[in-house]
């Protein structure tokens, strides 16, 4: 697979710093790994035509600032215009001031229609609004089951007379339903259809036409290829869509077709679906699609999968251990089996800005990470606590125990005892001044920061920077070396949130 | 061993940064209501096994006990057979006995389907690439590749290895060109068994995977639907136990079909849906036993991780299954290759059923899934009928791959002057309606 675009672009770039323009060959060099990129996140190819055009109006004879290095700028270009075309901000649904509203969800066979018209349903009663659920899918077997299962799950009336026939006049007869119920909103699931089915697309048609929905949804998956194009103009042809929904948001696809729809379509994506508990359902974010799309790091989502399993205390717990080298195999041990939950641990790696570059050659098995716990779990609890215990028989012992040779286990020991060390001096003085260093430039921090939105995580970025500087990970021991400034992780968590809390809602 | 190195030295890197960034946004949200506990618990109900729940189902000696007495209140008698089937609309050869597959009707309605939803196979593509061989056409070629979401590595390969071909072979005009490509796509797609395998005496076990929404349950009735039709006694097993009303899905394809369903109430353990599944087609004497899935996206390690589990549960009484089918939806881009990735990983996939190939969608992926890890297409779902679920046809998908988009980069070209990488060209003659229209 391709590396994450700025690794390509610092490539291009290579040997260009400091202050100069960005001249049309580089540009122009920087715009065909641009394009692959785009490509590769599934973007339409017609759609990567036309922005690469604009990007490349954009950048050519832009100045090269001294703090970022053309390949940064470019990318800063490429991701404004990402946001831009994405919507600046979310968009909130607008229920205008007739009641009942009527939301209508329309899309392909298997996007999420009626998975999403639950989870909407949950969200606007959340908000205080009282909704109806239609079942007007009265294709698919069971639909209006599954409809009516969801409704129940999340305390909403569904609205299902029928289980086959014809879904315009329930369509209909629900707005009707709505006033006798006196609910505020009317959710219409409609069934999946393909775009060149002419029959179900002019009856999407006519359900839109008996119920005058205030806000028509598109709903899509986000894994959709190319051809999310076509499939977004026949829906915006059929029913004029007025929003999107993104589904399936939490795979790990890269999303370029929810740039494609926008582009394409002009409509703003209003919601993503995020995961398939009736929750997971949140206004969608821009500045996070924007960096998700570019490959890079999101920080936003290894945030989310933390705060899953874990909570503040054992947060809290683990760092200062981990600052104050009180960090034991046994930690280690327990606190990988936590990561593991999050998922495979490239993935999570990917995430973190920077961090492709530096693992881009290597690929890391979680298989191997069996071997590791293999050996820790045949190290008696003393042994773990206390690795100096670990004489050659013990480590003979060990080795036959988890069915390694001594040599891997003299290996984990030591790669360990390395990353103590470095551990220890991670958060130290070179932290501290990189971190001054880029609050007072935020425009480089949220060139760091990668796809956090807007801001940047100054301690991350230089962290990722860091390490993706040095030159693969032996470079780790050189980011904090020779500082051992105490508990250097705290000032960061004051001074940062003032900045962020305003960005994210 | 430095990848035994770099491995602790990520780890150790990522747990401090998961650790500083939970304490960072924790931190910010003081003052909410914890939630940690209630989404835990969430997580849990959702994954029953990994957190190491004790009898929650692997090793529990009562999945041995759940035995036929157990499942059978609530196994589903379907009433007669088929009662529901409606019509064939066409009558074709091949509807009539769906299990004797012969090749050619397949082939017909893989065209005919195709044909429906492209217009005209092969009609405008000669024009573009009657032209010589010129560098345009190459990129023509590769455009219509990553179009049909090929993707664009396995296109550049492709392309590459056809150039020199080409330039061995002498070839002239784009036309000859395109022809070469598509036998090298055809070689490429035709080397696989196709066949679904079938067990010599017992109840032959598929298992039938998938991300969300990809048509799993609906592959499934149909596939339920033919071989009934040939007389065959078939059992299906509703292990996807999470999704609304999965299993009355099931329950009402195999209504249709006449085809006996196992189910359980939602929520219960899928391996021991999948179990009692089995111990039913065995007792029934059935020819084919076929496991419904919840489908899960690959990069999710509990649900991954519940899905070997089905399998390995499965495997212990009923033997290896026969297939393990990935259900792929013809619309997804390049994230296809990663849950091939994961799901072979997983489960062992055998061969994909690629879905919903009636609409504009190409499927291209599955080129780069066979190319990379020798994952053959077995069936393509080209409508909503039953008899829509066909054997797949790698010279008419090879076509179809090259319909309407070859059509499309022309006329673009044409207009745009052909410069792709340089992208010179405006919004408006791009045919892009400017945003907003």
């Amino acid at each position: 697979m391709f590396d994450a675009l700025s690794d390509r672009l610092d490539a291009v770039f290579a040997g260009l710093r400091g202050r100069g323009k960005l001249t049309e060959q580089q540009v122009d060099e920087a715009l065909r790994e641009i394009r692959l990129a785009l490509l590769e996140a599934d973007v339409n190819f017609k759609v990567v035509r036309t922005f690469v055009a604009r990007i490349r109006e954009r950048a050519v004879g832009t100045e090269v600032s001294a703090a970022l290095d053309a390949g940064q700028q470019v990318i800063k270009i490429v991701h404004d215009e990402l946001v831009r075309i994405l919507g600046e901000q979310s968009a909130p649904l607008d229920l205008g001031s007739r009641s009942p509203a009527v939301i209508m969800l329309a899309g392909l066979q298997g996007s999420g229609k009626t998975t999403a018209a639950g989870k909407l349903a949950r969200l606007l009663r959340k908000k205080g609004r009282q909704p109806l659920l239609v079942a007007c899918d009265l294709q698919r077997p069971a639909a209006v089951q599954q409809l009516r299962v969801l409704g129940e799950q999340v305390g909403v009336p569904v609205y299902a007379p029928v289980e086959s026939g014809d879904p315009v006049a329930v369509a209909r007869q629900a707005v009707a339903e709505a006033r006798r119920l006196g609910a505020g909103v009317v959710i219409v699931d409609t069934a999946g259809r393909t775009n060149v089915d002419e029959e179900l697309m002019d009856q999407a048609t006519a359900i839109k036409a008996a119920v005058e929905p205030v806000e028509t949804l598109f709903v899509i998956d986000a894994m959709i290829g190319q051809e999310a194009v076509t499939v977004a103009k026949a829906f915006q042809e059929a029913v004029d869509f007025t929003g999107v929904i993104l589904s399936k948001l939490d795979g790990d696809a890269r999303g370029g077709a929810a740039l494609s729809v926008a582009e394409v379509t002009g409509r703003p994506i209003k919601y993503a679906s995020i995961g398939e508990k009736l929750d997971e359902f949140e206004a969608f974010h821009p500045h996070r699609m924007a960096g998700r799309i570019l490959g890079m790091g999101d920080v936003l989502t290894l945030i989310e999968k933390a705060e899953d399993v874990y909570t503040t205390e054992q947060a809290e717990q683990v760092q200062s251990k981990l600052l104050a080298a009180e960090f034991t195999l046994e930690d280690f041990l327990s606190q990988m089996q936590q990561l593991r939950k999050m998922g495979p641990l490239q993935g999570l790696l990917g995430m973190v800005p920077g961090m492709g570059k530096a693992l881009k050659d290597v690929d890391l098995d979680d298989g191997q990470l069996n071997r590791v716990e293999g050996i820790i779990h045949s190290m008696t609890t003393e042994e773990r606590r206390n690795p100096k215990l670990l004489n050659g028989k013990r480590k003979k012992r060990v080795a036959a125990g988890s069915g390694r040779s001594s040599q891997e286990v003299n290996e984990l020991l030591r790669s360990f005892e390395q990353m103590q060390k470095m551990m220890k001096s991670l958060g130290g003085a070179k932290g501290m001044k990189a971190m001054r260093q880029l609050r007072n430039d935020p425009d480089l921090a949220g060139q760091l920061g990668g796809g956090f939105p807007g801001g940047g995580f100054p301690g991350l970025g230089d962290m990722g920077g860091g390490m993706g500087g040095a030159g693969g990970f032996g470079g780790l021991e050189g980011v904090g070396a020779g500082s051992t400034g105490p508990a250097a992780g705290r000032p960061r968590n004051k001074t940062v949130p003032k900045r962020k809390r305003k960005k994210r809602r | 061993m430095e990848l035994l190195e770099i491995l602790i030295a990520a780890g150790v890197v990522l747990i401090f940064l998961v650790g500083l960034l939970v304490g960072f946004v924790r931190n910010r949200r003081r003052g909410r209501p914890p939630l940690d506990d209630q989404t835990l618990d969430a997580v849990r109900a959702r994954e029953p096994d990994v957190g190491g729940h004790p009898g929650a189902g692997l090793d529990a000696a009562g999945l041995d006990v759940a035995g036929p007495e157990v499942l059978e209140p609530e196994v589903a008698q379907p009433p007669a057979a088929e009662p529901e089937i409606g019509e064939p609309k066409v009558a074709e050869p091949g509807v009539a006995e769906p299990v004797a597959r012969a090749p050619l009707s397949s082939r017909e309605r893989f065209q005919l389907r195709l044909g429906r939803a492209r217009g005209s196979l092969g009609g405008n593509i000669a024009s573009i690439f009657r032209r010589g061989l010129t560098e345009e056409v190459w990129e023509d070629l590769e455009e219509s590749l990553i179009a049909a979401d090929v993707g664009v590595e396995a296109t550049m390969e492709l392309v590459e290895g056809l150039r020199d071909r080409a330039r061995a072979e002498g070839v002239r005009t784009g036309d000859q060109a395109l022809a070469l490509l598509k036998e090298v796509l055809r070689l490429e797609l035709s080397v696989s068994d196709r066949s679904l395998h079938r067990r010599p005496s017992g109840p032959s076990v598929w298992l039938v995977t998938g991300v969300n929404g990809t048509g799993k349950t609906t592959s499934i009735g149909k596939l339920a639907a033919r071989s009934a039709a040939a007389g065959e006694t078939v059992v299906l097993a509703a292990a996807d136990t999470f999704r609304a009303a999965a299993s009355e899905q099931l329950q009402l394809w195999g209504e249709r079909s006449g085809a006996r369903v196992v189910r359980q109430a939602s929520g219960a353990d899928p391996a021991a849906v999948a179990f009692d599944g089995w111990q039913a087609a065995k007792a029934d004497g059935a020819d084919l036993l076929m496991v419904d899935t919840a489908g899960r996206l690959q990069n999710k390690r509990a649900l991954m991780d519940e899905l070997s589990k089905v399998k390995r549960v499965l495997e212990r009484d009923a033997g290896p299954c026969d297939e393990v089918l990935l259900v792929l939806d013809a619309t997804t881009g390049q994230n296809g290759l990663a849950q091939a990735k994961a799901f072979t990983e997983a489960v062992a996939v055998t061969g994909v059923v690629l879905t919903k190939l009636d609409g504009t969608a190409k499927g291209g992926i599955v080129i780069a899934i066979q190319r990379q890890l020798g994952l053959p297409v077995k069936l393509v779902g080209l409508g909503e009928d039953v008899e829509d679920l066909a054997d797949f046809d790698p010279d008419a998908f090879v076509d179809a791959l090259f319909s309407q988009v070859a059509q499309e980069v022309h006329v673009e070209d044409v207009e745009a002057g052909g410069d792709v990488a340089a992208g010179d060209l405006d919004q408006q003659r791009s045919g892009m309606p400017p945003r907003g229209a």
